[in-house]
């Protein structure tokens, strides 16, 4: 704040406080005035009393104006003026957090240097893991990480990008972008449902044989390189397993037709600018434990 | 009579003396909210980066306001640890600068908007809108379906930047040339998920 707007505040804020104090001592009725007098308005026998303030609300009055003058000796609020205390609200947010990180940053360093497979059995970092996991993951994966339409299921033992401790930190911190191409306008609506079939039959589920034949071509030529030749999937590109009946944009006919047509890019958004290592270590954990040991059933 | 009730009586009998004291009364009003106001510059900084909405994320401004999101979400980060642990960075004044008005808000039935974006995927915005149910089955946020089916004036976006630039958010000649292309063809979700992606995003810390 430049200082002729520091020395307005001052000045406004003062002439407030006088005048303030100026209405209510110069013009205060003497006490002996208590009984009821009227002003001498009167209409239709309805008269305008004119009493003293009531003693108490007197008091009060002052009392607020003492106060006002203290804390603006004591806090900031006459513009430039720091106050006794020197009290801001971010050095008191600074403070608030340094006291966290005193109480915390011990036991947070010492879970860092432990390994993911070691602390997911910590009944104090899966309780902690929890809550960060209902603050930043729920509101995707679910409160029960079991995810829906769209979001990853996180209990089951089936990863896109790869369930071991490495993986789910890279993916919590970098986040994750789905590249599955939109194949509609390649493949044509039969090549799209040839493809469908031959799907199909690797999840061991019924489906035209020369349809499935002739999707298994064009699966090996357009599909394999990322979901593998047999259809597994490869986690470094991020390419789901198609064998196993997990869908994560469903399994019917005309969702997977869908998929095909129109491609997939599910984004996990990145963590690592939010949330600290050591953070991302126990939600790490965390995850880590649902399909792994304590959490898992 | 007393003199006190006379000094009353003087001010309620002379009009001419009630309305100059009147204009001093408000005149104080004045002097404090709209007097600092007027020399913008010196009193409202943005901070380091701050640029005014692009087209699209203005529409979807003007449909967070339309439909009311401020009423049960903030936009105000409060510099408490307990805030700042869940929702980032405490607000600074110099983010809201190109906000007319700010949204603020005062309650919060939902969570707290300010640092909103990239938290969630644009799947997510889209799948949340439609029905939050599907994504969090215990929200009590109505549905927005109809954003889905209502196009984007692109008639309107240059002429809401042009009135902006008249209260001092600087959009160029060509922000406002090239507002009718750049919302074109859009949806209001599409508005919405783009203004809810930048909310925040130029302060970051880890926390």
């Amino acid at each position: 704040m430049t200082s002729f707007w520091s020395l307005w505040i001052i000045i406004l804020t003062t002439i407030t406080l006088v005048a303030m104090t100026w209405i209510l001592v110069g013009n205060k009725k003497p006490r002996e005035r208590e009984t009821s007098q009227t002003t001498g308005h009167e209409y239709d026998g309805i008269e305008e009393l004119d009493n003293p303030l009531p003693f108490w609300w007197y008091l009060m009055f002052l009392v607020t104006i003492i106060w006002g003058v203290g804390y603006l000796i004591i806090y900031p609020g006459m513009g430039n003026y720091p106050g006794l205390l020197g009290w801001t609200q971010e050095n008191q947010h600074e403070r608030q957090v340094a006291a966290a990180e005193e109480q915390y940053r011990e036991m947070r360093d010492r879970y860092l240097a432990m390994p993911i497979e070691e602390i997911a059995q910590d009944p104090q970092v899966l309780r902690m893991g929890q809550r960060m996991f209902g603050n930043n993951c729920a509101q995707c994966h679910g409160a029960d990480a079991a995810g829906s339409y769209g979001f990853p299921n996180l209990t089951d033992d089936d990863w896109i990008y790869g369930g071991e401790p490495d993986t789910i930190t890279a993916t919590i911190e970098h986040g994750r972008q789905a590249a599955m191409p939109a194949w509609g306008s390649i493949l044509g609506d039969e090549g799209v449902a040839n493809v469908v079939a031959h799907v199909l039959t690797l999840n061991g589920r019924d489906a035209d044989e020369n349809a499935a034949e002739a999707g298994a071509q064009v699966f090996a030529t357009y599909c394999a390189a990322c979901h593998a030749a047999d259809g597994t999937g490869i986690a470094a590109m991020g390419a789901p397993n198609l064998t196993n009946g997990i869908w994560l944009y469903g399994g019917t006919e005309s969702n997977l037709a869908h998929s095909i047509r129109a491609g997939r890019n599910g984004v996990m958004p990145a963590f690592g600018e939010q949330l600290s290592e050591d953070k991302i270590h126990i939600i790490a954990a965390y995850v880590y434990s649902l399909s792994h040991g304590q959490g898992s059933n | 009579m007393s003199n006190s009730t006379s000094k009353h009586q003087k001010i309620e009998t002379n009009i001419g003396l009630m309305i100059v004291l009147t204009i001093v009364a408000i005149s104080f009003g004045t002097l404090v909210e709209l007097f600092p106001l007027l020399f913008g510059q010196q009193v409202k900084e943005p901070i380091a980066g701050l640029k005014p909405l692009p087209a699209l994320a203005l529409e979807g401004r003007d449909i967070y306001i339309r439909e009311g999101c401020n009423t049960c979400h903030s936009q105000m980060i409060r510099p408490l640890r307990a805030e700042t642990e869940r929702y980032g960075h405490y607000s600074v004044a110099g983010e809201f600068v190109y906000d007319h008005p700010f949204l603020w808000g005062s309650k919060r039935t939902g969570p707290d908007l300010a640092r909103v974006g990239g938290r969630y995927s644009d799947d997510w915005h889209r799948a949340h809108m439609y029905n939050p149910r599907d994504v969090v089955p215990e929200s009590v946020m109505p549905s927005y379906p109809w954003l889905f089916q209502n196009a984007i004036d692109a008639g309107e976006t240059g002429k809401k930047m042009a009135a902006l630039r008249k209260v001092g958010v600087p959009y160029t000649d060509e922000d406002i040339n090239g507002a009718a292309a750049a919302v074109e063809g859009k949806m209001e979700i599409d508005a919405m998920v783009a203004y809810l992606q930048q909310l925040g995003t130029l302060v970051q810390t880890r926390r």
